[in-house]
């Protein structure tokens, strides 16, 4: 296959957020909506070129909160639609993130993360940790959550995300820090093979032959909202059984364990080299979903790591996960920088330097 | 002979609404239009929050319940995805004219090719009578009960006026569903407002002036004299735009 961007698998130089909007409309998405937000406005300005082009949708909303539930319609009639944000915008698309789960509507959320709370700053954080994996509005809800390391992470994930949601009729969000989305690296795009998934709920007008389809989540008998959820969760078992991703660098022999996602985990990737250099036995469990959060590695872990350090991009927020997956068998420490800043990898050396001294705290 | 039959666009699932509303008769009048146009294999409804949330049960065409004040938005989504659909929302006046706003505004000023069905009723029903954005002056609601005061709760919306000065708005009207007249008048509007987007005009809205028998704490008939005497006058009835129509006769 031959597009604008060279041949299948040849590499080309996008920037992370392009990199995002190009493999949405490999993976079929046609339906783009927007409102502009720094630093993600680059997935907004690909889909304004590109979706004209293509005989799709783009769309600024005149706010986030209207672009969710613009989402919201499209994926009601079953076709493959997403949106992009950054941090004050997702908290404006928490409603329309509530009731895509109440429905069961399968969506795409982006958000390029900045720093917070309130209008915050437009640099780089990872501080919607929490917002993204502990459920981002009222109700009991999942979102699958993927953290991008690499511009081609990006892509790959986006295309897979589209897959994972269509599966399991939810939204995926794709949770980058602002580095992901301005940083350009060779990416290699691939149309990727999609499967046909089951969409006989969606309103697609009864032609008269059918009763008609409701996309709903009001249920006013407590008994059958009860019986939603619990089906609901049952899903969310089989996505924790089935769909945990992380990578796992230099785990082998290690004594202390980092963990960390996104840019944090290729700042602490040059830490670890220079740490080994030292003769220090270090490793990382780099999670790749953060819901469902790889429980099992690093539990696994904790039979022969002595210390976690979590490495943030916000007060500590994954710190909590490690805990709750390693039971407080071994002690975890943070290492963070916050508010847009990024730790450097002599702050994360210095860091294994001193739990490799002995320091738990 | 049968003079009068129910509209097959209309579950046989009976209406929850109060004795009286007068939601009844306008979900009546929307299955008529759809009736009509032969369009109802190929309707798409989007119900509001209000006391009409459950229209998904009573119309027989797909539909979406969306969040308060987001259906404009759902139904733009909804139409972009597939414009040969028909697509309308069916909305009180705090989730239209409220929360609302902007997504209605914006819907309006994009001209998307759908239809609106605003049931403004001066009051929210279904939380209980608070008031609403269209609570007249002096209009005692369960939040306003010395009566509104526009010094403090300010002025109602009047959508219809508001809207007409978009120039992506098509076809607004207002109508009322108080007597024969009027609501013969009533179905003529939401017919066309169908018939614009089935025809790919563009963006119409018609607001029905009617009735919450139940938090006005009137009796239906009396309701529908308190409408005419007193949300008529604030609420002049007529097309406040047809854009299609001076496009036509140009
Ligand atoms: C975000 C949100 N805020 C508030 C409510 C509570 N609520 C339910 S219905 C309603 C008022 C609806 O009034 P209106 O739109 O006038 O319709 P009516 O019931 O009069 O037909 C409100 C405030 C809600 N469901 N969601
Ligand atoms: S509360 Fe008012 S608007 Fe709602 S059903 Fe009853 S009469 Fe109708």
């Amino acid at each position: 296959m031959s597009g604008p961007y060279g041949t299948m698998a040849e590499k080309v130089l996008m920037k992370g957020n392009e990199a995002i909007a190009e493999a949405a409309i490999l993976a079929g998405c046609r339906h783009y909506f927007g409102y502009p937000i720094t630093p993600q406005t680059e997935v907004a300005a690909y889909m304004a070129k590109r979706m004209p082009k293509i005989g799709g949708t783009f769309l600024q909303a005149e706010s986030e909160i209207a672009a969710i539930n613009m989402v919201m319609g499209v994926a009601s009639t079953g076709r493959r639609t997403m949106t992009s944000s950054s941090s004050p915008g997702i908290s404006l698309k928490a409603e329309g993130l509530s009731y895509l789960a109440g429905c069961d509507l399968p969506a795409l959320v982006v958000n390029v993360e900045r720093g917070g709370p309130g209008l915050g700053g437009i640099q780089p954080s990872q501080s919607d940790y929490f917002q993204a994996t502990r459920g981002a509005a009222h109700g009991d809800f999942r979102m699958i959550v993927l953290a991008p390391a690499s511009v081609q992470e990006m892509a790959d994930l986006t295309m897979h995300g589209f897959d994972l949601a269509d599966k399991y009729r939810m939204t995926s969000m794709i949770l980058a820090d602002g580095t992901m989305g301005q940083m350009m690296e060779p990416v290699s795009l691939e149309a990727p093979e999609v499967k046909t998934y089951d969409k006989s709920w969606a309103v697609t007008g009864t032609d008269c032959k059918r009763p008609h389809n409701i996309v709903n989540s009001l249920y006013l008998v407590p008994e059958d909202l009860e019986r939603t959820n619990f089906e609901r969760y049952e899903r969310y078992r089989t996505i924790e059984e089935n769909e945990v991703m992380y990578e796992e660098f230099m785990m082998e022999d290690a004594e202390i364990c980092i963990a960390a996602f996104g840019v944090a985990a290729r700042v602490s990737k040059n830490a670890i080299m220079a740490a080994r250099a030292e003769g220090i036995k270090v490793g990382m469990i780099r999670p790749i979903t953060l819901w469902p959060f790889p429980k099992a590695a690093f539990k696994k872990a904790a039979e022969h790591v002595n210390t976690f350090v979590s490495v943030e991009l916000s007060m500590g927020q994954m710190i909590e996960d490690v805990r709750l997956a390693t039971e407080c068998a071994r002690p975890v420490v943070l290492c963070n920088r916050a508010g847009g800043m990024i730790p450097s990898p002599e702050e994360v050396l210095q860091r294994i330097k001193e739990v490799n001294g002995g320091m738990t705290k | 002979m049968t003079v009068f039959d129910k509209p097959k666009s209309l579950t046989d699932a009976p209406l929850h609404y109060c004795p009286g509303c007068t939601h009844g008769i306008i979900h009546r009048l929307v299955a008529e239009a759809i009736d009509e146009l032969g369009i109802e294999g190929r309707t798409i409804g989007i119900a509001p929050v209000g006391c009409s949330v459950m229209a998904y049960n009573y119309f027989t065409v797909d539909m979406v319940q969306a969040a308060h004040g987001r259906a404009p938005a759902v139904a733009t989504g909804v139409k972009r995805a597939d414009p040969s659909k028909i697509v309308f929302t069916y909305q009180g006046d705090g989730d239209l004219a409220s929360i609302g706003t902007c997504e209605t505004v914006h819907a309006a000023a994009r001209g998307e090719n759908i239809t609106i069905i605003f049931v403004n009723n001066a009051i929210y029903g279904m939380t209980g009578g608070q008031m609403a954005p269209t609570s007249l002056p002096g209009q005692i609601t369960q939040t306003s009960p010395y009566g509104r005061d526009v010094a403090t709760q300010g002025y109602p919306v009047k959508v219809c006026e508001m809207l007409s000065q978009l120039d992506g708005a098509g076809y607004l009207e207002r109508v009322a569903v108080n007597n024969v007249k009027n609501i013969k008048n009533a179905k003529k509007a939401i017919l066309k407002a169908f018939k614009n987007q089935v025809e790919g005009k563009g963006f119409s809205l018609i607001e029905v002036v009617s009735t919450c028998p139940t938090n006005w704490g009137l009796t239906p008939e009396k309701a529908l004299e308190w409408l005419n005497d007193n949300m008529l006058p604030y609420y002049p009835l007529g097309v406040y735009k047809d854009k299609f129509a001076e496009e036509a006769a140009k």
